[in-house]
């Protein structure tokens, strides 16, 4: 057996835990680590400002399935990394966050970049540890991954003073874990399996809802194959979207707060609901006690603590989608709801909810967006950021294959999409990746495009530029009067940007030069931005007022002015939610 | 309702932190909390007290078994429990007469007096927190110049260990 130091053993140690990409930055607490990594054969993906670390490792994550790892010194590299653990905490997303910290005869005398790393990241890490000994440091290195990666995952951080790398200690990594606290259930309860499928076969108007949870436990087929052999439509959450192909004909959209009209009035009408791996988040269920009210409820979670959290549970299973969905597959009889897809259809044909015409007139952004569908025959994988861009690439591209969508669905944090899609193409460096972002959003993180270069990334970033932090816009002019507080933005030439990044960027401003415009960035050898200067005041529909209930979903502004009036005085008062 | 939460945790820095940061972030009311060693080394006992709706009582359960250092939970609420709580209260004491009357009052509650000065004295008292308050009432009236209490804890009478039976429980509640 070895001497190492902490630096060594934390290196010795990611090597066995499989990992081979490393998204950081260096700062004082973390030399001597920087100087052992050197010798280490990791890809290291120098960020420029730690938040990038943090989505990029969990874009990667998302992509691979694998733990995602990002580093950064202490104080403000810990407090820069804090927005993307929590996005990984919201999202159930895998990762190991590494700080420096100051060395240990100096924690609690308010040192020169001292903060408290573990205290901040409480709440918003699956679990967190602050290494105080170099005799522990393999033992919570292999904790840490297993943590983050088994039962719901998460981010872990561990927090490492500056004499910690650099003292030494005999080095095992151990094979084993020891954590009487933590054992997650992963089969399904057989009684509860054999209810549910009872409930599921005497059901005239079933309905599936699969989230995240899909992508997670890779139950693709498992869902695909439940689904066809019950005849259930199914729904998917925002981050279950990829989890089901979106053109098949069982498919009916997704719910919620910009959902279609026919998927929220499918749950308002069901009797009975299958959510798989979902959280009952409130943009999925609007008013909650207006949520599926006719139907009885089967709640599959990897987290018991989410059965019954927000929403009654009927049939509670606590165990992995993909287990789940196989016990049950093999459980239910094969069903059929004539009925009932009839009248989803119906739905479908009177509120087509993504019916475009074949030429925009003006730059509009949903049209944009289903341009980008055909350019790229719905293959790409798509990593979106947050508000009116989001909500517009996640309805009118139709995500075909699985595990193609990206985004941030709980956090919900402006500048997401460029450092995630910079994570997702180290990941899958095959894959055609398109970062879809506002102006708003991507000037939070735009300083990582020096890595789309240094690194050679060739993602495609369509930028969609309205001028106006959109989504907040779009509820001011739908429930404030139209007084526009805080959201007219001045802008950068993004054309001069990209060159100034010598990333190949061109401005469309009509609609014409669309999918030309696609076309070009496809066939740039590297990274390439286009900037699409939109329709400014566009608004997402259909939209569920906040406050409202799924049933009164509007599809346009006009929808909202007679019948809607009170959700509109509910939504701007206190008890309109958020 | 009240409910009393008796959990075992690892013994770990910060678990103390974990648990109450965990009840503030999800608007949880801790009514007390007690730590304290076990009879096992590593292994720390809190006891809870929380007041809220029994499903809200369940999520808290649910959610304290998500800190990987808790090991196990139960609420113990239903079961046949032995409760206690110990409190020192400092009591002014003006006179010899009055001294008498607060030691034969402490002496009813079978609590004692275990300091005396020429104007308080300190009375101590174990039970449930119902005999606390009631005896916290008779002494009212002489002036209470300071008081502590522990916080209450909590076992289940007979062979059964506190923590095993009421875990089956929750779980079969959980699915």
């Amino acid at each position: 057996m070895q001497r190492l130091t902490g630096a060594q053993i934390l290196c010795e140690s990611l090597i066995k835990e499989g990992v081979d990409t490393i998204f950081g930055m260096p700062g004082g607490a973390i030399i001597p680590l920087y100087d052992t990594l050197f010798q280490y054969p990791f890809r290291h993906i120098l960020c420029r400002h730690e938040q990038g670390a943090s989505h990029m490792a969990d874009g990667y994550a998302r992509i691979t399935g694998n733990v995602g790892v990002c580093l950064g010194t202490s104080g403000p590299g810990a407090t820069n990394l804090v927005t993307g653990i929590a996005t990984a905490m919201m999202d159930s997303v895998p990762m190991v966050a590494i700080t420096g910290q100051v060395p240990t005869y100096m924690i609690g005398k308010d040192a020169f970049q001292e903060t408290d790393t573990t205290g901040i990241t409480m709440p918003i890490t699956k679990h967190n540890y602050l290494v105080m000994d170099v005799k522990d440091l393999a033992r919570v290195i292999k904790e840490a991954f297993h943590i983050a990666r088994t039962g719901r995952p998460g981010p872990v951080l561990i927090d490492i003073p500056k004499d910690v790398t650099t003292n030494t200690a005999i080095y095992e990594y151990p094979t084993k874990v020891n954590l009487p606290g933590f054992k997650p259930k992963l089969q399904g309860h057989s009684k509860q399996v054999r209810q549910a499928a009872r409930m599921i076969e005497q059901a005239k108007k079933p309905l599936i809802i699969a989230g995240h949870g899909i992508i997670l436990s890779g139950a693709y087929s498992e869902l695909r194959a439940f689904a066809e052999k019950t005849q259930v439509p199914v729904l998917t959450t925002l981050l279950g979207i990829s989890g089901f192909p979106e053109t098949h004909p069982l498919y009916l959209g997704w719910p919620g707060m910009h959902g279609m009209y026919y998927a929220n009035m499918a749950i308002s009408h069901t009797d009975c609901l299958i959510a798989v791996g979902m959280r009952m988040d409130d943009r999925v269920t609007g008013r909650l006690n207006a949520f599926a009210p006719h139907a009885q409820i089967i709640h599959i979670d990897i987290d018991p603590a989410e059965l019954g959290k927000n929403v009654r549970t009927a049939v509670p299973i606590v165990g992995d989608a993909k287990n789940v969905l196989e016990a049950l597959l093999e459980e239910v009889k094969p069903g059929h709801h004539p009925e009932w897809m009839q009248t989803l259809s119906q739905w479908r044909i009177e509120h087509p909810s993504l019916a475009l015409p074949a030429k925009a007139e003006t730059m509009s952004s949903p049209w944009i967006v289903r341009e980008l569908y055909h350019a790229t025959e719905g293959k790409a994988v798509l990593v979106t950021d947050v508000g009116q861009a989001q909500m517009w690439a996640a309805q009118h591209y139709f995500f075909e294959r699985p595990n193609t969508h990206i985004t941030s669905g709980g956090l919900g944090p402006m500048g997401y999409a460029l450092p995630a899609a910079i994570g997702v193409q180290l990941g899958k460096p095959e894959e055609e990746v398109w970062c879809v972002t506002g102006d708003g959003g991507f000037q939070m993180t735009l300083e990582e495009l020096s890595v789309l270069v240094e690194e050679k990334l060739p993602v495609k970033i369509a930028l969609f530029n309205n001028g106006y932090l959109g989504m907040v816009r779009q509820w001011q002019q739908l429930f404030y009067d139209r007084r526009y507080s805080g959201v007219k933005m001045w802008n950068p030439d993004f054309v001069k940007l990209g060159e100034a990044y010598s990333i190949p960027t061109i401005r469309v401003a009509h609609v014409d030069g669309v999918r030309a415009a696609f076309e070009w960035a496809r066939a740039v050898e590297g990274p390439a931005m286009i900037e699409f200067v939109v329709d400014a005041e566009e608004n997402v529909f259909p939209m569920v007022p906040p406050g409202a209930s799924l049933q009164e979903t509007i599809e346009s502004a006009e929808d909202l002015a007679p019948k809607m009036q009170q959700v509109a005085v509910a939504a701007g008062s206190d008890q309109g939610g958020v | 309702m009240k409910h009393t939460l008796v959990a075992l945790v690892e013994n770990q820095p910060g678990v103390l932190q974990r648990v109450a940061n965990l009840f503030s972030r999800r608007g949880f009311n801790i009514e007390s909390l007690t730590v304290g060693h076990t009879e096992t080394d590593k292994i720390s006992r809190m006891t809870i007290v929380v007041d809220g709706a029994t499903t809200q009582v369940e999520q808290v359960i649910k959610q304290l078994y998500k800190l990987i250092d808790v090991i196990r939970v139960s609420d113990v609420s239903e079961d046949r429990t032995v409760d206690r709580e110990l409190a020192l209260i400092k009591v002014h004491c003006a006179s010899a007469s009055n001294r008498l009357e607060i030691s034969n009052l402490a002496d009813v509650f079978r609590g004692r007096v275990v300091d005396v000065a020429t104007d308080a004295v300190i009375v101590e008292v174990t039970g449930t927190d119902d005999k606390i308050d009631s005896l916290l009432g008779m002494l009212r009236p002489y002036g209470i110049k300071e008081m502590v209490r522990t916080g209450m804890i909590s076992m289940v009478r007979g062979a059964q260990i506190t923590a095993r039976g009421s875990e089956a429980r929750m779980l079969e509640a959980a699915g």
